[in-house]
C-alpha cells in the first residue's frame, strides 16, 4: 500500500528526473551550505542567488525561452556575481552588508524588468523564482550530475584547507596556504551550486537549501564531516519528501521541498530544547 | 607543496629592523628594532593599544609593515610555515564543529600538502603533541568543553603539530585563574628543550618577571628591552604606561602595574 503510494508517481519519466534532481541538488546544497552556515554567509548566498536573475533574463530573451541553455547563463552570471560581491565586500566606503543589499536588489529588479518585456512572462518568471523541478530535461539532469559532482569532489579535495581557513584564517595565513585562492574557490563553488539548484528551487528559495539542512545538522552534531553527511541526508530526504507532497497535495514543488527542510529544522530545534542538557 | 624555506643557522630566529605600522594614519608601531635568539623566552608587556598584537601580526607575516623589515632565520616571514600565532581566546569561534584533535591536526595542513589526507603517522603526531601538553585524554572533546587553560594547551599542541620554531601567544594568561596560569607557564618552561622560541604578550608583570628571559616594554616604541630587573624600573614603567598604573610592593620587592586593563573587562591586576 505504502509502496504503491511511493512508486505510483515514479511511473512518469518527468517525476523520475525530478526526483533525482531534487535529491542531488539537496546533497550539493547541504555540503556547500555547511560552509555557508559556519562562515555566516547566509545573506551572501541569498544575494548571490537573486543577483543571477538578469543573466538568466538575457539568456531567456536571446534564446527565446529555451530552457537547456539557461544553465550556462546562470552559471556564468553566478560566478561573475560571486567574485564581484567578494570584491565589493573588501572596499571600505560602504558597509559590506549594505553594499551587498544595494547590488542584489538592483540586479534582481533589472532581471524582472528584462523578463517583463516579454508578453505573458509570468509563468516563466515564476519558474525562475520558485523552481520547476518537474520540468528538468534529460540534458539538464546531466548538467546537474556533472557540476554537482565537481562541487563535491572539490570540497573533498580541499577539505583540510577549507576547514583550517574557516576556523582560523590567521593560522591558514601563517601556514602559507593560498588564502585568497581558497576564498575565491569557495565563492566559486557557492556560485556553481546556485546554478545547479536553479531549476529545482529557484532563486527566491535557494538560500533555504543552502542554510536550512546545514543548520539542522549543526544542531545535532559537533564534527564537521558528520555535519556535512547529516546535512546531505536531511536535504536529500527533504527533496524526495517534498516532491511526493507536491505530487499528492498539488503544491509548488520548490516550496514543498523547502517546507519539508524547515520542518526538519523545527523538529531538531525542539528536540535539542527538550533534551536534558 | 606549500612554501617552506630552510633556516640559515647563523641568522637570528627573528630580526626586526626599523618596523613602523600605521592604520589610517594612526601610528601602531613606531620604528621598532630588536632580535631574538633560538630558544629564548620573551614577554611583551605594555598598555592596551601598545601595538602588541600588531607586532605579532607583522612578525608572523600576516600584516605588511609600512616601513622596515622582518626576517626569520634570514628570510622574510611569508616563506616560513614555522611561525605559530596563538590567538586570544575571545577571538575563537568555540562552537565550531571540531574536536580537540581536529584543531591540532589543522597545524599539519601545510606539512601534509595539497590533496593529502592525514595518515596514521599524522594522527600519532597529533596525539603525541596532546600528550606533551598533558591533555591527551581530551582529544575527542568538542572544543567548547575545555577549560580556559586546556584551550591554551590545545593551541600549544597545534603549534607543536605545526613544528613551529617561533611561537607567538597573544594574551594567553588573560581570564585564567592563577593555578591555570602557573601550569601554562610551567609547560612553556618544559618546551625549552624543543628549541622553540616563544614571545608572549601579557598584562601580568609578575609572571613576566618570573618566567621569561627578557621583557620587552612596548608602547608603540620599545621603551625598554632586557633582563626583568633592568626593565621593570619605575621610570621605564612610567614612560610606557604614563600615569595609568600604580606600584605595589610585592614580596620580592616587585612592581604591580596596569589600571588600564582590559579587553576582557572586570579584571584587576593587583598582585
Amino acid at each position: 500500500m505504502f509502496i504503491n503510494w511511493l512508486v505510483e508517481p515514479l511511473k512518469y519519466e518527468f517525476m523520475q528526473r525530478g526526483m533525482i534532481a531534487a535529491v542531488l541538488v539537496g546533497i550539493v546544497c547541504a555540503v556547500v551550505g555547511t560552509y555557508v552556515v559556519l562562515r555566516g554567509m547566509a545573506f551572501f548566498g541569498d544575494a548571490l542567488a537573486h543577483t543571477i536573475l538578469p543573466g538568466i533574463a538575457v539568456g531567456y530573451l536571446i534564446t527565446g525561452g529555451a530552457r537547456d541553455t539557461l544553465f550556462w547563463w546562470a552559471l556564468g552570471t553566478a560566478v561573475l556575481a560571486a567574485w564581484g560581491i567578494g570584491a565589493i565586500s573588501k572596499q571600505a566606503e560602504v558597509k559590506e552588508d549594505t553594499a551587498i543589499g544595494i547590488i542584489f536588489a538592483g540586479m534582481f529588479a533589472l532581471g524582472i524588468a528584462l523578463i517583463s518585456t516579454v508578453r505573458s512572462y509570468t509563468v516563466d518568471l515564476s519558474h525562475f523564482l520558485f523552481g520547476d523541478v518537474l520540468g528538468v530535461s534529460a540534458q539538464s539532469l546531466w548538467l546537474i550530475i556533472i557540476f554537482g559532482a565537481l562541487v563535491i569532489l572539490t570540497i573533498a579535495a580541499f577539505y583540510k584547507e577549507f576547514l583550517t581557513l574557516s576556523f582560523d584564517p590567521i593560522l591558514a595565513m601563517t601556514l602559507r596556504l593560498p588564502v585568497n585562492l581558497l576564498n575565491n574557490l569557495l565563492l566559486g563553488l557557492i556560485a556553481v551550486t546556485v546554478a545547479v539548484s536553479l531549476q529545482t528551487v529557484g532563486v527566491a528559495l535557494m538560500v533555504a537549501m543552502l542554510v536550512t539542512p546545514a543548520a539542522t545538522a549543526y544542531l545535532l552534531t559537533q564534527r564537521l564531516w558528520i555535519m556535512m553527511t547529516l546535512a546531505a541526508i536531511l536535504a536529500s530526504l527533504a527533496g524526495a519528501i517534498g516532491l511526493y507532497l507536491s505530487y499528492y497535495l498539488s503544491i509548488a514543488s520548490g516550496a514543498a521541498i523547502v517546507l519539508t527542510a524547515t520542518a526538519f529544522f523545527m523538529l531538531a530545534f525542539l528536540w535539542k530544547r527538550m533534551k536534558p542538557a | 607543496m606549500y612554501p617552506h624555506i630552510s633556516h640559515q643557522k647563523d641568522k637570528p630566529i627573528l630580526d626586526v629592523r626599523d618596523v613602523s605600522v600605521r592604520y589610517d594614519g594612526r601610528v601602531a608601531l613606531d620604528n621598532v628594532s630588536f632580535h631574538l635568539h633560538v630558544g629564548e623566552r620573551i614577554a611583551v608587556v605594555g598598555p592596551n593599544g601598545a601595538g602588541k598584537s600588531t607586532l605579532f601580526k607583522v612578525v608572523s607575516g600576516v600584516l605588511q609593515p609600512n616601513s622596515g623589515e622582518v626576517t626569520i632565520s634570514g628570510s622574510k616571514p611569508t616563506v616560513h610555515s614555522c611561525i605559530a600565532y596563538i590567538p586570544q581566546r575571545s577571538q575563537v569561534d568555540w562552537k565550531f564543529p571540531v574536536s580537540v584533535a581536529d584543531v591540532v591536526m589543522m597545524g599539519r595542513s601545510a606539512k601534509l600538502g595539497p590533496f593529502n589526507f592525514p595518515k596514521k603517522r599524522d594522527w600519532d603526531f597529533v596525539n603525541h603533541a596532546l600528550e606533551t601538553v598533558e591533555i591527551g585524554n581530551l582529544s575527542k572533546r568538542q572544543i567548547s568543553q575545555l577549560s580556559g587553560g586546556q584551550q591554551q594547551r590545545m593551541f600549544i599542541a597545534r603549534a607543536l603539530a605545526q613544528e613551529a620554531e617561533l611561537m607567538l601567544m597573544d594574551e594567553p594568561l588573560t581570564g585564567l585563574d592563577t593555578p591555570a596560569q602557573e601550569g601554562l607557564l610551567d609547560l612553556l618552561d618544559t618546551l625549552r628543550t624543543q628549541k622553540v622560541t616563544v614571545m608572549v604578550a601579557t598584562h601580568d608583570l609578575e609572571q613576566a618577571a618570573k618566567h621569561f628571559d627578557r621583557i620587552m616594554l612596548l608602547n608603540k616604541k620599545i621603551v625598554a628591552f632586557g633582563d626583568p630587573e633592568n626593565v621593570l624600573q619605575t621610570d621605564n614603567l612610567l614612560s610606557a604606561y604614563g600615569g595609568r598604573f600604580r606600584t605595589v610592593e610585592g614580596k620580592d620587592g616587585l612592581l604591580a602595574v596596569d589600571d588600564s586593563c582590559c579587553d576582557e573587562g572586570a579584571h584587576d591586576h593587583v598582585h
